[in-house]
Order: C-alpha cells, then structure tokens, then sequence
C-alpha cells in the first residue's frame, strides 16, 4: 500500500476554514525520460486526486507528468460537520490508493 | 582541413571548388569569389544548424502555440482577463524536478460568486498542461498548493475561473538551473 501523510486538524470550529495538506509516496514518471538502457521509461503517474468531507466531494485535482514525485497538495475546506475527510489518488497500472481521517467539529 | 590547404594555396579557387574543398567555412584568405562563395556556404551551414537547432526542441517541448490552443481548450471562446489570481513560485529555482507553487484567487467562495477550477500550465514542459482543481464554496479560499516540475526557464500560467463564467489569468516567469522531466536517469 502507498506511503500517505495527511495533515488536517483534529477538531475544528463550525464555520472555520481549515487547511488540509495530502503527500502520497509515488514515483511520478513522465514518461520523456530515457533509462540507463536507452529507452524511455513508461510513463506512471497519478492522474486524480480527490477529497470527500462525508461522502461529499470537496476537492478535486487532475494532474499531469508536471506534478513532481511525491505529490503534495494542499487545500482548504468549510468546517461544516463532524465526520470523515477521505482522500483518494488513482493513476496509471491500476494505482489506487485511500487515506481517511476524522475530524470534529463544534 | 590542415592538411588539404597547401593544395588551394597558390591559385584562386572558384565557387565550386571552395565548395567542395572546405565544407566548414574556412577561414584563411582568399580571392574575391571565393570568400563569396565561403559566405553563401557560411550562410547555408549556419542555416541549416539554426534550423537544426530550433526544430529539435519542438520535439520534446510544448510551444507558445501549444499553450495557447491548450489555454483555449479551457477557456473557450471567453475573454481572458488579468487579475485576481495570485501565482506564487519563486522566480529562481535550482531544481525543476520540485517547485513549490501556490495559486489564490481572491473570491467570496459564496454559492452565487466562487472560483469553480484552477487551471495550471506551463510554456516548455513535454506538455501544456500541469494540473486542474475543481472547487467549490466548501472550500471556504480559493488557495491551492502542489509541487510541480519544470524541464526549462519557462513561463507559467495560472487561469481562474469562477462560477460566473469569467476567466482571470496571471503568469510568472521562472528561471531553472536544473530541468526536469526530460533529462535521462543517471
């Protein structure tokens, strides 16, 4: 399973703008390299990424060979309910992965 | 090219002759023709490398026509209109393989007035694009961060587009020391 950190608040104001930062572990190969043999690497890459605050989405990021290895994004998001915050990245050779914290809000 | 020179010493060589004998333009004297002759080569060598030259990256590189045709793809046939948005990537980075980037968009982030998607591209990456972000008022600030690769000193375009229907650029110019992307594992 990929390597993820997630950085959100634990608790939060009803109302309040938090900051939620998500790094996955992947290689992000272009896919314009050449290899030590000559030939180009195939490309692997994240190509979504998206977060849901209790099964709604609230973000969503396409990205392209240009987003650096080891991705980071970072975003913000409404205190609106208590809950769960899920992420989830997918990309090419069937990459998938999904990360989950609580968060609660009064 | 030393060793055939005493041979066109002497004697003043024609067109043909300067041709044939010194394909790299040469540089001792001569007569009148043949330094004519040495300047249409030295023009038709120096054309055809400069063809050579701007030809090649074309093959790696997005271009300006690229950027605008994936920026209109986008955008569509609204008017693209500078301001609001803030790109903030600093404007020397040593390594392209991981540049810190920041776009905001000033927005109310209301139901009836918020930023809907930021775009993200670039001038001489393999490809235009960078990233998209869609939004919505549940996001509160219309602020999103990555890291992102630059294979050149490059322009970078940043478009909002709120839910209006308007679209609001910005662009930074970025000096890389070590490119990304394209360079070949070592």
């Amino acid at each position: 399973m990929a390597n993820v950190l997630v950085n959100a608040p634990k608790t939060a104001k009803k109302g309040q703008v938090v900051e939620i930062k998500a790094l996955i572990m992947h290689v992000m190969e272009t896919g314009f390299r050449p290899g030590t043999n000559g030939r180009i690497i195939p490309r692997n890459i994240i190509e979504d990424f998206s977060a849901t605050w209790n099964g709604r989405e609230i973000f969503r990021m396409k990205m392209s060979p240009a987003i650096a290895a080891n991705p980071f994004v970072s975003f913000s998001a409404v205190a609106s309910e208590s809950g769960i915050i899920a992420f989830r990245w997918t990309g090419d050779e069937g990459f998938a992965a999904e990360h989950q914290v609580n968060i609660t809000v009064t | 090219m030393n060793t055939r020179r005493p041979e066109s010493r002497g004697a003043t060589p024609r067109l043909s002759e300067a041709k044939s004998r010194d394909p790299f333009c040469g540089r001792q004297k001569r007569g009148p023709s043949a330094t004519l002759g040495a300047t249409a080569l030295c023009r038709r060598v120096f054309l055809a490398s400069a063809a050579a030259v701007t030809i090649m990256p074309f093959a790696v590189h997005a271009t300006p026509e690229a950027l605008a045709a994936a920026i209109k793809e986008v955008t569509g046939d609204a008017p693209l209109r500078e301001g609001k948005v803030t790109l903030d990537v600093p404007p020397l980075v040593e390594n392209g393989n991981a540049v810190p980037l920041t776009v905001s968009v000033e927005s109310p982030m209301t139901a009836g007035d918020h930023v809907k998607a930021i775009h993200i591209f670039n001038e001489k990456n393999p490809q235009p694009h960078v990233f998209n972000a869609w939004l919505s008022p549940a996001n509160g600030r219309a602020v999103v961060a990555t890291r992102i690769k630059l294979a050149d000193t490059q322009k970078v375009v940043a478009i909002a587009e709120t839910s209006k229907g308007e679209f609001w650029t910005v662009h930074a110019d970025v000096i890389v020391t070590i490119a990304a992307c394209i360079e070949g594992v070592t």
